[in-house]
């Protein structure tokens, strides 16, 4: 159990900075994913609430307590990773019990088997216990990682990418299951990975990071819906947000390079969007829907058939908009078809700097 | 892969086959030369055209582990009935074993220099793949100031023929008393094979996953733990290979041996060849020799062969 605070911390390896003034929050028991791309500087963010990297600024709280001197075996944190963290020439039952068998811990070996025991069972990885890891599948070994992580009832779980080696069908299940893993134990776990899909199903708060600096903190829900900057828009959501370059005339979007008005009552709502201010219009795919009466004309670019939806690019002049319409909705590439949006749905952004209207107010 | 050869890639592969076995019958004449004459008797040693089918005798290894002496005259039927049957096969080579007075059998120098040969060679094996090892891991893992340049100056040391230092080393030695001493040659092998050592194990090292240690660095142990439990096994291939090429650079190294012992450290090279001055050369003692000497090293290269192969290919693969 465990509440970790990065205050302002910095790192940089050489001249290469890979964060600058991280702030983050993370509460006791909570499940929070730091989502970016690769080298966004997910991973040494982790390494240093492990205690394996130094913050050249700033500084790393654990339940208050400002842990600069504590090396990675004080921490008491436990550490996933994406590979290498079992060890070859070790037995499943013997990497279960390298954890608990430091010097400094001093569990009695029935309770380290008691406890290796409990840890498989949970897993169901009982019937694996005497095989070498190098027998193991890929999601075997993910489990078994996992177990040498919850066997040692850490103060918080650190995961780099634990699920991205694995083939798409074992990654949802070990999702779930390692959700479920989360809410018995009530642990704080602290989940990196780049898979927005993996962020937004299992994080109660999600942190998107780029460039080493956090773009967003706040719940799935809010990442999704109120993106802070085109950035995060276009990242978050498969497919990402469309982002139109365009501008308000008298209650109406025009957008223009294209030459495309849509209505936008709700413009007014928003403070800062005057008239005539150059910007980014967001709206979301699911948003965008096709109607025979609708105001705008585009061609079908594109069908992608998802099964319980589909995902059309469509193509007005020369830009694309996706829109995702029901697996019914019957169309042929360079059919035209008529579209609009739902304005209460759309988020605007500064054309300059990229943020949002909303969090810039 | 599916199976599938043409004819000419089956008759490349015999090709292949053939030039294997000529390269291999190459390299084991020489060997096969001094295994012969450490078995041969003395008169079919040095025969033209060379004698390959004889009767193998025993009696250059007897020769070679006594103290023998011309015999003035032949040894009476009673002497030759009374003497053990390995004494009278130095009898018919016209030789009788010296005893003392007492009448114990007198060793020749031959073990006592294999025994040096031993001591020498392990030890500082032991010594030059330890600290090589420790070295490797800390130019592995941790940011060292001029890092490059240290690995060069280590490099650099084998930059020339270790023979260019002889005179002055011989000097020095003898300043500090390490001539002729078993520490003297083990200090100087150990220092010729640390370079390699380091350099080789740096290329082990850098292929073990730092991530192995990190996790255990994580799960509450010391870094000295993390290594001795999972680096130190995880290099095993690596100390292997290093292993044996340091136990040959120093179980065969000739000219400092030769320059700076002379009796009781004397390593078994520079002892072998010295025999050939003593009478008329025996060359099927000096083969007996040779052939017992190379047997600990293919016995320690035959031991370690998987390692070995796998360390030889460790790095080649990869990149």
């Amino acid at each position: 159990m465990a509440h970790i605070q990065l205050k302002n911390v910095s790192k940089t390896f050489g001249n290469h900075t890979a964060l600058t003034g991280l702030n983050l929050d993370i509460a006791d028991g909570e499940f929070f994913v730091l989502l970016g791309e690769t080298g966004a500087g997910k991973t040494t963010t982790l390494r240093m609430i492990a205690g394996l990297e130094k913050p050249s600024e700033g500084q790393v709280f654990i339940d208050g307590v400002d842990v600069a001197d504590w090396g990675a075996a004080e921490r008491d944190v436990a550490l996933v990773l994406q590979q290498y963290s079992l060890y070859p020439r070790y037995t499943v039952r013997e990497n279960l019990e390298f954890p608990l068998k430091p010097k400094i811990r001093r569990i009695e070996p029935d309770e380290i088997k008691a406890r290796v025991d409990r840890v498989a069972r949970t897993l169901r990885i009982e019937h694996l216990l005497d095989r070498k890891t190098d027998r193991l599948s890929g999601g075997e070994m993910q489990r078994v990682s996992i177990g040498r992580a919850i066997v040692r009832k850490p103060r918080v779980f650190l995961m780099d990418e634990p699920l991205s080696a694995l083939d798409a069908k074992l990654r949802e299940a070990l999702r779930t299951e390692l959700k479920n893993i989360q809410m018995n134990l009530g642990q704080t776990f602290l989940f990196v990975t780049h898979d927005q899909v993996e962020a937004m199903s299992m994080g109660d708060k999600v942190g998107v990071l780029n460039h080493g600096r956090i773009v967003q903190t706040g719940t799935p829900y809010e990442i999704y819906n109120n993106p802070r900057d085109t950035y995060v828009a276009s990242f978050v959501g498969s497919p990402p947000m469309n982002l139109i370059d365009g501008k308000l005339v008298n209650g109406r979007a025009v957008m223009a390079p294209l030459n495309f008005e849509l209505p936008f009552a709700g413009g007014a709502k928003t403070s800062g969007a005057t008239d005539g201010r150059p910007l980014v219009f967001g709206i979301r795919p699911e948003d965008v829907y096709l109607e025979s009466g609708a105001p705008v004309e585009a061609r079908v670019h594109d069908v992608e058939n998802h099964g319980v939806e589909k995902i059309l690019t469509l193509r007005v002049g020369d830009a694309m908009l996706r829109a995702t319409v029901p697996a019914r909705t019957d169309v042929e590439i360079e059919q035209p078809v008529r579209f609009a949006w739902d304005p209460d749905k759309v988020v605007l952004f500064d054309k300059a700097s990229g943020i949002s209207l909303r969090h810039a107010g | 892969m599916a199976a599938v050869t043409t004819s000419t890639e089956r008759s490349l592969n015999k090709l292949a086959i053939v030039g294997v076995l000529i390269v291999t019958m190459i390299f084991l004449a020489p060997i096969y030369w001094i295994a012969s004459t450490a078995f041969k008797p003395r008169n079919l040693a040095t025969t033209i055209p060379p004698t390959v089918v004889f009767q193998p005798e025993i009696s250059p290894f007897v020769k070679l582990f006594t103290k023998r002496s011309q015999l003035r005259t032949a040894p009476t039927p009673e002497q030759y009935a009374a003497a053990p049957w390995w004494e009278r096969l130095v009898f018919d080579g016209g030789e009788k074993v010296v005893r003392s007075g007492r009448g114990e059998v007198q060793w020749s120098g031959y073990p006592s220099r294999f025994m040096n040969s031993l001591i020498v060679a392990i030890t500082s094996t032991i010594l030059a793949v330890g600290m090589g090892t420790f070295t490797a891991y800390g130019f592995s893992r941790f940011k060292i100031k001029g890092e490059q340049d240290l690995l060069f100056f280590i490099l650099s040391t084998r930059m020339l023929p270790p023979v260019v230092v002889a005179i002055p080393m011989f000097l020095m030695y003898r300043a500090v008393g390490l001539n002729d001493t078993h520490w003297g040659l083990i200090i100087l092998y150990t220092a010729f094979n640390l370079s390699f050592s380091v350099w080789l194990m740096k290329g082990f090292m850098d292929e073990i996953p730092k991530e192995y240690e990190e996790a255990a660095l994580v799960d509450g142990y010391t870094r000295m733990e993390a290594f001795f439990k999972i680096v130190l096994p995880e290099a095993a291939t690596g100390i292997a290979a290093t292993a044996v090429f340091c136990f040959i650079t120093a179980w065969n190294e000739y000219a400092f041996a030769l320059i700076m012992t002379n009796r009781r450290a004397q390593t078994a090279p520079p002892f072998i060849p010295s025999q050939v001055g003593s009478g008329l050369p025996d060359w099927t003692v000096i083969a007996a020799g040779t052939f017992l000497f190379l047997l600990p090293v293919a016995i320690f290269t035959f031991l370690l062969r998987n390692h070995l192969l796998r360390g030889m290919s460790f790095g080649a693969i990869r990149k």
